[in-house]
Order: structure tokens, then C-alpha cells, then sequence
């Protein structure tokens, strides 16, 4: 069960490649490495909070008052506070690692895949009769590898276009066009995996 | 009279979304594989864009600049719920296939960016204008990538057999054929602009 929500999650239904949540990000910031790899790391830390958070409210507010329909407001308002308790947090504690990633969390706020990962742990794992503690588990790791997967794929993109700036590509297929190609080319690699059962 | 038409046209070409600004991709690519989706996804998109874009500009005036983007999120998200909902009672197949990506849309680009970008400063009704025009934009954007897909993966238009001899290339539907049809989109658009401009600095 743990196994193959770890491998569902990073490589079978990657978010990016097979799910299409995050994209903008993944085409904003993969043109150089060392962007693409903090951006992926914020995500994933807010991500795997996230994941928490979302299961607390909704177990211990939205059910207890009936009122699981207003699952997506209360689900983007705590992500989106979050968020800005973490820049706040980040630019009290360290002014080297704000400048580093605090102009990547504003982006993760509206960045779909963490909405993405409260709204699908919350279909999967949040059911009645389901033993709180496992739910609670595997909601984390779902959002913990989910976030691995991104930086995977993320640090394989912006690989490949550093060394794409070398390369004589047409100037109107230059950027975001020959990034979707690439990408269609990884997620059909990525499509290699999507016979693995557990 | 004719600025009022432009912000209704500008999101339907040169400001398109999808194709000139790259917004909002996450919910094009994934529910692009029949124009039946296309449509729905882009329908409710349209009605999002038009009910937060009336609301937010007319506060624009109320909601103070240091927390609008929360207050901006409240609004969106409560006309995603309105949709989330009325799709689940009367259109329950719909609201299936479009799954995760119905409640997705409070964190579609499009629809944050145009309160950010326009409604917070412009009138009502010009705004309206503006959510109109960018909603048929992404609806026809929509309708242009499903069609492909759909044709050259299925065989179908809107579910009618079309392609009868003819082998349905299965890959286009799957996720790597979205991102590659996407892809050639941006880059031949791109490429139509790049000429057109030409021309008309010639002509100038």
C-alpha cells in the first residue's frame, strides 16, 4: 500500500506529465537548474503541509459541521495563508534562504498542483470508515512524493533546456513550444511506467 | 463604441489566453481529449471569469491592495463551488470526466490573472467585456486542441464517427500527444504572428 502510493506518485501518475497540474511553473522556471531545483523543493515542503493541514480541516471542521461542499474555499484559504505564514517565517529567520526561495512562494500559491494533491487526497484517502491515523499517513506521503516527482521532472527539464540554449531551434518554436515537445517526449518515456502494478 | 469592442475581441486574438499569454494550461491539456470536455471546462471557466470579474470590479473600490489576492481567491472560489456544484446536479457524466479539474479552476491563471491584471482597475461593464471576450477565447482554444485530439485520436467529432478508413493514432489522446499538439500550436502561431508583423513594417 505505502509502496505503491510512493512509486503512483513520483513516476506511474506523475502530476506533471501524466496529470498536467503545475505546468506553469514547470515552463516558467526550468530554464536553469539550480531555479528549477529550489522552486521544486518549496513545492514539495508545502506540498507535504499542506497534505496535513488540508486532512485537519477537513476531518475536524468541514465533517463534524456538514459542510464538506465548502471543501475548495476552505481548502486554497489555508493553503494560501499558509503559504504567506511560511514567506513571513522564511524572512524573519533567514535573509539568505528568503532571497533564495521567497520569490518562489508567492508562485506556489496559485500553483495548481498543491491544490491538486488536498483535492485528490481528499477523493482517495479521506472516506468514511477509513482508519484516521492511515489516512492521515498516507495523505502526507501522497503529498511528500508527489512533490519528489516534480523536482524529478523539473530538474530533468531544465537540464535539457540549458543545453537546448546551444541549439539551433526555429525562433518561433524558441521557449515555451520546443519546452511542450520535450515534455512530450519525457512523458512518453514516463508512459514506460504506467503498466506497474503492486 | 470600437474600445468597447477591442476588450471583448483583444481575448479572443492577440490576448489569448492560451495560445499568446500561455495561461491556464493545466485544465486545457488534461481535459482536451473529447470537445464534449473541451467544451464543458470551457463553459464553466467562462462563467468563473465573468461572476468574479463583475464582483471583484465592483469592489474595486472596498477591498484594500494589501490583501486583495486573498480577497480575490474568496470570490473566485466561491463561483467555482457555484459551478462545482450545479455540475454535479445536472450534468453528473460532465462533472465525472472533467474529475479534479473542476474544482481546479480557482487556481487557473486566466481567471486570477484578468482580476489582477484588469478588473481591480476598469468599470463593470468593461470588465465584463473583458471576462466574455477571454472566456470564448479559452472555450475556442479549447475547441481547437480537443478537435484535434479528438479527430486524430479517436476518429470522432463530438462523438460522430468521421474518419471511417483510417486508423485512430492512439497516442494523441494519451498525455504525451496533448503536451507534443500544444506544442506545435504555440510554436505555428508564433510563427503566423512573426510574419504578419513583418508585413505590416513592410507596408508601414
Amino acid at each position: 500500500m505505502f509502496l505503491s502510493v510512493v512509486i503512483g506518485a513520483i513516476f506511474i501518475n506523475n502530476f506533471i506529465l501524466s496529470k498536467f497540474l503545475g505546468l506553469c511553473s514547470f515552463i516558467g522556471i526550468s530554464k536553469e537548474t539550480r531555479p528549477a531545483l529550489y522552486m521544486g523543493v518549496s513545492v514539495t515542503f508545502v506540498m507535504t503541509c499542506a497534505s496535513m493541514i488540508t486532512w485537519a480541516i477537513y476531518n475536524f471542521v468541514l465533517v463534524p459541521f456538514h459542510i464538506e461542499y465548502l471543501r475548495t474555499i476552505s481548502f486554497i484559504l489555508v493553503i494560501a495563508s499558509f503559504v504567506q505564514l511560511v514567506e513571513m517565517v522564511i524572512k524573519k529567520l533567514s535573509q539568505g534562504l528568503y532571497r533564495t526561495l521567497g520569490i518562489y512562494l508567492p508562485l506556489i500559491t496559485v500553483n495548481c498542483a498543491v491544490l491538486g494533491v488536498a483535492v485528490l487526497n481528499s477523493e482517495t484517502f479521506f472516506k468514511h470508515g477509513m482508519n484516521p491515523a492511515a489516512s492521515f499517513v498516507l495523505s502526507t506521503l501522497q503529498g511528500f512524493c508527489v512533490g519528489i516527482g516534480f523536482i524529478l521532472v523539473m530538474l530533468f527539464m531544465s537540464g535539457i533546456r540549458e543545453r537546448l540554449e546551444l541549439c539551433d531551434v526555429p525562433s518561433s518554436f524558441k521557449d515555451a513550444p520546443i519546452a511542450f515537445i520535450i515534455a512530450s517526449l519525457m512523458s512518453m518515456a514516463f508512459m514506460g511506467f504506467s503498466g506497474f502494478r503492486f | 463604441m470600437k474600445k468597447l469592442a477591442r476588450e471583448f475581441l483583444k481575448g479572443i486574438t492577440h490576448e489569448n489566453p492560451t495560445f499568446r499569454l500561455i495561461l491556464g494550461l493545466c485544465p486545457t491539456l488534461a481535459v482536451s481529449t473529447s470537445v464534449e470536455n473541451g467544451i464543458g471546462m470551457g463553459m464553466a471557466a467562462t462563467f468563473v471569469l465573468l461572476g468574479s470579474n463583475i464582483i471583484i470590479s465592483s469592489l474595486r473600490k472596498v477591498i484594500p491592495d494589501q490583501i486583495r489576492i486573498p480577497c480575490f481567491i474568496v470570490v473566485i472560489a466561491t463561483f467555482v463551488t457555484i459551478v462545482e456544484l450545479a455540475m454535479k446536479a445536472y450534468a453528473p457524466a460532465l462533472s465525472r470526466a472533467l474529475g479534479i479539474f473542476v474544482p481546479l479552476i480557482v487556481v487557473n491563471c486566466v481567471v486570477l490573472g484578468r482580476a489582477e491584471a484588469f478588473a481591480r482597475k476598469e468599470p463593470v461593464f468593461v470588465s465584463m467585456l473583458d471576462a466574455m471576450g477571454m472566456g470564448v477565447g479559452f472555450t475556442l482554444a479549447l475547441v481547437l486542441i480537443s478537435g484535434i485530439r479528438e479527430i486524430l485520436g479517436n476518429g470522432t467529432f463530438l462523438g460522430f464517427l468521421i474518419m471511417k478508413s483510417f486508423e485512430p493514432v492512439l497516442f494523441i489522446v494519451l498525455a504525451p500527444g496533448a503536451l507534443l499538439v500544444i506544442g506545435l500550436l504555440i510554436g505555428f502561431i508564433n510563427m503566423l504572428a512573426k510574419k504578419r508583423a513583418a508585413k505590416v513594417s513592410r507596408v508601414k
